[in-house]
């Protein structure tokens, strides 16, 4: 694990940025998993052992209990995407997530999957 | 699943698991953005903030250096479940020009646009409508009808953003679900014309 740098954090100097990042370890990105905004995450397990992992992780394998996409998980944690990702990646990389991709526009979507998205809009 | 090493928890996890798919609310500052995703979400509207780290070269000639600030963005979404294995997430793109260079990572792998139109301000959303033209990316407009302002219909609305012919336009109140679920439908089926591979 990294030392966070960068960082005076003499008292009182410290923003609301710098915060999230000594949840990370001052690390900006995942180094193994690339996650996207709306990759969806879900909690592999609901019985985790509590000691080995943060207060942060629990709270958010207790978010992840439903699919959530990465910025819902973001807004219910009240933390940057870019720090969630980080976060999620470790849990991913821990077995504790599960991760799906969204779907990407570079492979068009079929009409099946269109005609589903209408069904569901107009069942709204 | 005849595999012997196969973690059960792991199985039904994904399962569980559905995929997401991306339509962006777009269109200028207080056109009704957040208040359409809000209209057709089933969740209240969440906001998130991404950090986007934007470069730009340095003014210092003597440096030379590329200078790199960090910026905030908050984007708000909401969502709509399709079924068990897919769900919709809507963004709405933040309104302000100087939040522009994060357009290309939301826009990125997204069904679709809506281009919110304020009547009161038609030029705001021609940079929305540019953007998506110019990336290919599906769009509809959709006029959001203010209370008090001058009521155009499609065909003046379509002309006075020079839209091209195949671009739906459609009247909507940004407050009504009904009205919301309207500016959807008629995207997903314009995408549903323009792009999607019979399969």
């Amino acid at each position: 694990m990294g030392t966070p740098e960068g960082h005076q954090g003499g008292p009182g100097d410290a923003g609301p940025l710098v915060r999230p990042y000594v949840m990370t370890w001052g690390r900006e990105r995942s180094d193994t998993v690339q996650l996207d905004m709306i990759s969806v995450v879900i909690a592999v397990r609901e019985d985790v052992d509590e000691i080995a992992l943060e207060p942060e992780q629990l709270q958010i394998l207790r978010i992840c209990r439903r699919a959530q996409s990465v910025a819902e998980v973001a807004a219910h944690m009240d933390v940057p995407v870019a720090v969630i990702k980080v976060l999620l990646g470790d849990l991913i990389a821990r077995g504790h997530l599960l991760a799906r991709a969204p779907f990407k526009s570079k492979s068009p979507v079929s009409r099946d999957i269109l005609q589903a998205v209408l069904d569901g809009i107009q069942r709204l | 699943m005849a595999s012997n090493d196969s973690d059960p928890d792991l199985d039904r996890a994904e399962e569980r698991i559905p995929a997401a798919l991306k339509i962006l609310v777009a269109g200028g500052f207080g056109a009704g953005k957040t208040t359409l995703v809000g209209a057709v979400s089933e969740i209240p509207p969440l906001t998130t903030e991404e950090l986007m780290t934007e470069a730009s070269l340095g003014v210092d000639d003597t440096s030379g250096v590329e200078q790199k600030t960090t910026t905030t963005v908050a984007l708000d979404f909401g969502r709509i479940t399709i079924n068990a294995d897919l769900v919709l997430y809507l963004f709405g793109t933040p309104g302000q020009q100087r939040f522009w260079f994060m357009w290309d990572e939301l826009a990125l792998g997204s069904l679709g646009a809506v281009v919110l139109a304020d009547t009161r301000r038609l030029d705001t959303s021609f940079p929305a409508v540019d953007f998506f033209e110019r990336r290919e990316i599906p769009f509809v407009v959709a006029v959001n009808r203010f209370d008090g302002a001058h009521h155009y219909d499609a065909a003046e609305v379509r002309e006075a953003m020079s839209l091209p012919p195949g671009i739906p336009v459609v009247m909507c109140d940004a407050r009504s679900r009904a009205s919301g679920k309207e500016v959807l439908s008629a995207l997903v089926r314009h995408i549903t014309e323009s792009t999607a591979v019979p399969v």
